[in-house]
């Protein structure tokens, strides 16, 4: 088939719907585009726990730290499942690895900002899981099947990585006046950098167009970044939190939320890797990766003699 | 550095269900492959047993010849039951 076909019956398969399936023919350009996007997704996921696990070890009681390891744990997990579906594409794990060690690949620049105090982890399960949540939940019906069906997944268990942290949250806010105002302080450090996730505004992004088209991408960054506002402002009030935006107002024609301007000078001076913390989260990553080395060869070494030792004794049953 | 070897999980969520694909882990081994996959495809009772194979053991059909190989079933409908028309009165069969 010539490429323009190939091209025509592609799109004619997204636009019913049918989901792309690895072994399927794709344009180069969607292939690439969804490397990038996956691998950016799973980045983060991987990157996103170094932030939480700054309060492993002071977590203030012990349901408060079993239930953030979990969360952890289900982060490393997340960067699995997106990682493998990235491999699907035909890049290898080594490959993906190195890109976001040398900078080639980014990661969401969130997990840039440092996690000061404990109500911080309460505020990253509830605004930033929740901004993530959301674009998520829209990703689970994206056109490419492994990415879609790793989001269904991811989207389960995400769930109550949001509630544990308004949890944490709630709590605070109803034992003191002290213990209110650090979760007011984490909400004022946490609010814009999670309404910068969604991305640039749409006139900014030219990759959407092509994106949506292609159906990897199902909402606009502006109309999930106006559902995330709308979710969260009436969950605000009940922790008794003021959001730091004093445009912040209802209107009743649009039946949404209007908000105020995002800095988005900060936002690209975050992503270009001047934000507080890309350095130390780059240097632990690196770290990680190379002082597990040794572990990752010695039991690739063990493997290799466990099967020798099993072909030598068949040979001896057989012989 | 070289990657381990890619594994596909198979979980069976309960007993009388079939062994389902969830996805795929890189191990060492495959006794390995199965540890991981207890860690990350099982973190919440979904199964209660796991399959491991190495992916490159896997043969796939390819979706370029879909047609040849599925089409063939479409115009055959005489292999459904509601092919055969019954008369009103017979109430089951």
């Amino acid at each position: 088939m010539a490429i323009q076909n190939l091209e025509t019956h592609f799109q004619e398969k997204v636009d019913q719907e049918i989901k792309i399936e690895p072994k399927d023919w794709m344009p180069d350009a969607y292939r690439q585009t969804l490397i990038r996007q996956i691998s950016q997704h799973a980045h983060s996921e991987v990157v996103g726990m170094l932030p939480e696990g700054n309060w492993v070890t002071r977590a203030p009681s012990l349901k408060r730290k079993l239930a953030l390891l979990a969360k952890i744990q289900d982060e490393a997990g997340h960067g699995l499942y997106l990682y493998s579906a990235t491999e699907t594409l035909g890049i290898s794990r080594s490959e993906l690895i190195d890109q976001l060690h040398s900078g080639k690949a980014k990661y969401s620049s969130i997990f840039n900002y440092p996690t000061l105090s404990w109500s911080d982890i309460g505020a990253i399960g509830w605004l930033v899981d929740g901004a993530a949540i959301m674009n998520q939940v829209a990703l689970c019906r994206t056109s490419y099947g492994p990415y879609a069906r790793a989001m269904v997944r991811i989207c389960k268990e995400e769930s109550f990585h949001q509630r544990q942290g308004y949890d944490i949250l709630l709590t605070m806010c109803r034992n003191s006046e002290t213990q209110r105002q650090m979760v007011q302080d984490s909400v004022n450090r946490w609010w814009w950098p999670s309404l910068m996730m969604f991305g640039p505004n749409d006139s900014e992004s030219p990759h959407s167009a092509q994106s949506m088209k292609w159906k990897i991408k199902r909402v606009s960054n502006d109309d999930l970044r106006q559902r995330f506002v709308d979710m969260t402002v009436p969950q605000a009030e009940i922790l008794g939190i003021k959001l730091p935006d004093p445009e912040l107002k209802w209107n009743e024609e649009r039946k949404h939320y209007d908000f105020g301007n995002i800095d988005w000078d900060e936002f690209w001076r975050v992503v270009n890797g001047h934000g507080p913390c890309n350095k130390s989260r780059m240097e632990a990553r690196i770290k990680a990766h190379e002082e597990g080395e040794w572990v990752r060869d010695a039991a690739m070494a063990y493997a290799e003699k466990q099967a020798e030792r099993q072909d030598v004794q068949s040979k001896i049953q057989y012989s | 550095m070289k990657d381990w070897p890619l594994f596909e999980i198979f979980i069976r969520s309960k007993n009388g269900l079939n062994h389902k694909h969830v996805g795929s882990l890189h191990a060492a081994d495959a006794t390995m492959a199965i540890q991981n996959a207890r860690d990350v495809y099982t973190r919440r009772n979904e199964g209660v047993s796991i399959w491991v194979v190495e992916s490159k053991m896997i043969t796939a059909s390819d979706p370029a010849e879909k047609e040849s190989l599925f089409e063939p079933a479409e115009d055959k409908i005489y292999r459904h039951p509601t092919f055969y028309v019954l008369p009103d009165e017979l109430k089951h069969m």
